[in-house]
């Protein structure tokens, strides 16, 4: 059985360990405030988009790099997870979601390329080496407007000079603090079918000024831009939610530990007095005789 | 038959937010090839705009806006406004703009020193934004 000094030691590492687990949760709350916000400014300006992109589109067919039709070889994933852990099932949901639509294009015949961002993806496909085509680490928490265009450009290139055929995004989508949800979403090729459901929009003529070229040169690379940023901010707020909810069931955990530990303490002195005590009395009845 | 509209839709988003949103009468706005003018059952029309004015009216209400760069999209009762920023005439910094603009032209003396189009285009924003907010 334990001795008494072993229990002891054990509650104050476990107090430890419950002290910075709720410091950790208390930042990512403040953490989370941030990047909610941010992601909740940034929503509409990403639908609408969206939805502006999926009205012209059908009108454009062609027209630009981005929107040409081609035979599709190549499938890109890109796969965004955070840094750090310490944040529950976040990363995991995420590589067991891109890990089955990966297996899915292969075995469709597809060539699959995979871009990652983030640490946690960029060392799980180091350990089973899969080769990635691209990676941004580091970026997650001092995100700026310039990584976003860095990520945007490399996709919108592989896609003009045709390294990939089709992108997908896979990211955790935010929906609450408690739940974050794992989406795909295609990014490219932008189709008018594959838009929101805007039927009115999707099959009128615009007049276009100045000329439609030019909007497209200027809208389309600047959508993508978009969708990333806002896939990103989703990630960043759903990384800090999920970290939340980890941080607080392990100090619940840390919480349950201790006073099991306590308990179990209280019995071992209690144990040891008793035991002390009869020797007292054993010694003083020895003495009697 | 489609239905004729009598009002237009007007919404102004940015990536920091909608900025506005509500049933109005007349919009006019700067667009990248000249200003326009908007009323219900307008045909459809994307353009992109430059920095400058928007303004709405509503009844007997008019508003300004200040707009920074961005898309219009027109439907017949619609006006979608995509700006890299947008701000009411209330909303507007007087002073920051007036001091954007005081730098902006201090800068434009040293031509070495400064990129010339950035600074050009800081002293746009500034006017217009003086502009705008002189407007309410």
């Amino acid at each position: 059985m334990a001795t008494l000094r072993d229990i002891k030691r054990r509650i104050t590492a476990v107090k430890n360990t419950k002290q910075i687990t709720k410091a950790m949760k208390m930042v990512a709350a403040s953490k989370l405030r941030k990047a909610q916000t941010r992601m909740i400014e940034m929503r509409p300006y990403a639908d609408k988009m969206n939805e502006v992109i999926a009205g012209m589109s059908g009108d454009g067919e062609g027209l630009h790099p981005l929107l040409v039709q081609r035979p599709r070889k190549t499938v890109e994933v890109v796969i965004l997870t955070s840094d750090r852990g310490l944040c529950g099932a976040f990363n995991t949901n995420i590589l067991k979601a891109a890990e089955k639509l990966i297996a899915k294009r292969k075995e469709e015949n597809f060539n699959v390329s995979i871009s990652v961002v983030g640490k946690k993806a960029f060392d799980y496909f180091k350990r089973r080496n899969i080769a990635t085509r691209n990676s941004w680490v580091g970026i997650s928490g001092k995100m700026s407007y310039s990584d976003v265009q860095k990520i945007a450009n490399d996709i919108i290139d592989s896609y003009i000079n045709e390294t990939i055929d089709e992108v997908f995004l896979v990211y955790n989508k935010f929906r609450s603090v408690i739940a974050q949800e794992t989406q795909v979403v295609r990014l490219l090729p932008l189709t008018a079918s594959e838009g929101t459901e805007e039927t009115t929009s999707a099959s009128t003529v615009f007049i276009y000024e100045p000329s439609r070229q030019e909007i497209f040169n200027q809208l389309l690379p600047k959508n993508i831009e978009v969708q990333v940023y806002r896939a990103l901010l989703e990630s960043q707020a759903s990384e800090e939610a999920a970290r939340m909810t980890a941080m607080e069931n392990a100090t619940k955990n840390a919480d349950e530990m201790i006073s099991k530990l306590t308990l179990q303490y209280n019995k071992a002195r209690q144990a040891s007095i008793t035991k002390e005590l009869m020797d007292i009395v054993g010694g003083v009845e020895a003495l009697k005789e | 038959m489609e239905a004729t509209a009598t009002k237009l839709k007007l919404e102004i988003v940015t990536p920091f937010g909608s900025v506005f949103s509500d049933e109005v009468d007349e919009v006019v706005a700067a667009g990248s090839e000249g200003e326009f003018g908007v009323l219900p059952n307008h045909i459809p029309f994307l353009t992109t705009l430059k920095v400058g004015m928007l303004i709405y009216k509503k009844g007997s209400e008019t508003g300004y806006f200040f707009v920074n760069w961005g898309y219009a999209e027109v439907g017949p009762d619609k006006v979608l406004i995509l700006a890299d920023s947008a701000e009411k005439s209330d909303h507007i910094d007087v002073q920051r703009a007036l001091e954007a603009k005081k730098r902006a032209e201090e800068r434009l003396k040293q031509a070495e020193k400064f990129d010339q189009a950035r600074v050009t285009a800081a002293l746009e924003r500034a006017i217009t934004r003086i502009q705008v907010a002189e407007k309410k």
